[in-house]
């Protein structure tokens, strides 16, 4: 399947989805106009990517700043690949966060508690 | 021109007030996505220019966020045939000794304000453990709004700045209101 590569902009994050590569990514900012429009293809492309989900898959977030919208949909990203984890794939998730980003650790901690599957944090 | 006068006087001294505290912002027109980005980079390198703790940077630069994308988000919700309710607002950042204040103003209907009101004083009932767990429950059963927002703005700035929001509403001759929402942020943890 097609891997989804867009380049990180002021308002929305730096994206890597390739199950060829194995890379799985997330970086940078994300407060879009539209936190709808921006996601759904990522979305849809997970739940391709379930389907037929390489042996091991780590996701990788390491955001600087997402606003509240985009909280949601980075929980939505994290309950796909929490249902291919469920369907007995390998899944994990890597957390990275600024060391003195208390926030972002907190926010890291509160989706580890809700999502079902290995999450390492990992401060920078 | 008496009252001109007095305009431009309390102008001026708004004028002198921010130079004394060394850090005001203040916007006042249509909030759209392109001024919310390019208003919260210019206060965002305002603060990294006086060397603000990184910490209390990200925190008012996540406010302001909300705060402006409420303004853009729920202004539709008006009548579109009064620029009012398109989208304008005021919006004003200042500084003082102990704290970053930021504050909005913008126009909202009796249905608006009812469901801002109720919404505020149940968010500023909780402790910090009850807005954790509310914020991590609306984002697990939650769902984004037509309008794009995910409802966790005001949990969010209360959850993060550690401090009540304060508000206001100015009836308006017209039966509409003005809202004004204040946040704070303490410089000194």
């Amino acid at each position: 399947m097609d891997a989804i590569k867009l380049k990180g902009t002021e308002d929305t994050p730096a994206v890597t989805f390739d199950a060829g590569a194995n890379i799985f990514e997330l970086s940078g900012k994300s407060m879009p106009e539209n936190v709808a429009a921006f996601y759904s293809p990522i979305l849809a492309w997970i739940e391709e990517y379930g389907k037929k989900p390489n042996a091991e898959t780590v996701v990788s977030f390491k955001l600087e700043y997402f606003n509240t919208a985009s909280s949601k949909m980075i929980m939505d990203i994290m309950s796909k690949f929490e249902d291919i984890c469920n369907n007995g794939a390998n899944v994990k998730m890597k957390w990275h966060y600024l060391e003195v980003d208390e926030d972002m650790l907190e926010a890291g901690e509160g989706y580890s508690e809700i999502v079902d599957v290995p999450f390492e944090m990992i401060s920078y | 021109m008496e009252s001109q006068n007095s305009h431009l006087e309390s102008v001026y001294a708004l004028y002198q007030d921010m130079i004394k505290k060394g850090f005001t912002l203040i916007y006042e027109g249509e909030v759209n996505h392109q001024i919310t980005k390019t208003f919260t980079s210019m206060a965002d390198e305002n603060m990294e220019k006086v060397s603000e703790d990184d910490s209390v940077r990200k925190k008012v630069y996540h406010v302001m966020v909300e705060c402006l994308q409420n303004i853009c988000k729920h202004a539709e919700d008006g009548d579109q045939s009064d620029t009012a309710f398109s989208g304008n607002g005021i919006f004003i950042v200042g500084r003082d000794d102990n704290a970053y204040h930021v504050i909005s103003g913008n126009q909202v209907d009796y249905e608006q304000k009812e469901k801002i009101k109720t919404s505020l004083d149940f968010v500023n009932s909780l402790d910090k453990d009850k807005l954790k767990e509310l914020y991590f429950k609306k984002l697990k059963e939650g769902s984004i709004s037509e309008k794009g927002g995910a409802g966790l703005g005001f949990i969010d700035m209360v959850k993060k700045t550690g401090h009540k929001l304060e508000y206001h509403f100015d009836a308006l001759t017209d039966g509409n209101y003005f809202f004004i929402l204040k946040s704070t942020i303490s410089r000194n943890k």
